[in-house]
């Protein structure tokens, strides 16, 4: 099964790549764009009989490994 | 005395801090492979600067479940000091050693340059030797040392006086201005709750000889040497 795992700052971190990439984006004129917030996105392939069982497995290694949940937070989508 | 240093795929201080402790301090020193589950009764551990497995996913993400970490936390747990260089100082946030962790430079620029060090307290293995305030010249080179940790941590490292260095202007000011990569309270290294546990981004190792342009780091590798 596939899982999908979103890692973003919190809300509360500054994202200077963010801010950068939304001021490139006024640049160009698009002016309806407010905000960017850059984040990171894994795929895992992941054996397992219950959809439920892979998504603990992914949020386990997303929770220990892929996010740092000093400044990240995560989220987990299981196709 | 005898250091070992850390030496993970990436690193690439660990041969300028074999060198520093050895040829410069006089000490013997061994480098220790990742891989390996013993430190060698080292007496002191280094992990040193560099890239380690290429910053893929996060800075020091990675070197973290390196096998050689278990070591390195038993050897914290029973009082041993280590100190962490750079991306050595970013494996410790990781691996949960100290608290905290690493951003991109608020400018978002690699930043390779000689920056003001002020020592904040005394009572580590790695400050021993300096003085309260006592300011040192000493090499930054990262591109995410904009040390953040949430306002309460921060409270606490204050209280606890776990600041150990900050970064300021010549004089000793903290200012915005001479705070390089945006660190939350200047924070250039802070320490474990038990004390012997360092973690810094500036370079010491690179600050030992007059060659190379300052000789402010050796009080900080000279002084785990007279700590035990």
């Amino acid at each position: 099964m596939k899982a999908k795992v979103y890692v973003t700052l919190k809300p509360s971190i500054l994202d200077p790549q963010g801010k950068t990439i939304a001021q490139a984006l006024h640049t160009m004129g698009y002016d309806t764009i407010n905000d960017v917030r850059q984040g990171k996105f894994f795929e895992l392939n992941i054996d397992g009989d219950s959809a439920e069982a892979v998504r603990q497995t992914a949020l386990e290694v997303a929770e220990r490994v892929l996010a740092n949940p000093v400044i990240e937070n995560c989220r987990v989508e299981v196709e | 005395m005898k250091f070992a240093v850390i030496v993970f795929p990436g690193s690439n201080c660990d041969h300028d801090t074999y060198h520093a402790v050895t040829d410069v301090l006089g000490q013997k020193a061994e480098l220790i492979w990742h891989s390996d589950t013993d430190l060698r009764g080292a007496d002191v551990v280094v992990l040193p600067g560099g890239f380690s497995y290429g910053d893929y996913l996060r800075s020091g993400a990675i070197a973290r479940f390196s096998p050689v970490m278990r070591c390195v936390a038993d050897f914290a747990r029973a009082g041993g000091p280590v100190l962490g260089i750079c991306n050595g100082f970013q494996v410790l946030l990781e691996a949960g050693l100290l608290p905290g962790s690493m951003r991109r430079n608020k400018r978002l620029e690699f930043i390779c340059e000689h920056v003001n060090l002020r020592v904040e307290q005394t009572d580590t293995p790695f400050t021993l030797k300096a003085s309260a305030g006592q300011l040192l010249r000493i090499p930054i080179a990262h591109g995410e040392g904009n040390y953040y940790a949430p306002p309460e941590t921060i409270e606490k490292l204050e209280t606890d006086r776990r600041i150990i260095f900050r970064y300021t202007s010549p004089t000793g000011a903290v200012d915005e201005m001479w705070n390089v990569n945006g660190s939350v309270a200047s924070i250039a290294g802070i320490c474990n709750e038990t004390r012997n546990v360092v973690g810094l981004m500036p370079h010491p190792e690179r600050a030992c000889e007059q060659e190379i342009g300052s000789t402010d780091g050796r009080i900080i590798l000279e002084s785990v040497i007279g700590a035990l």
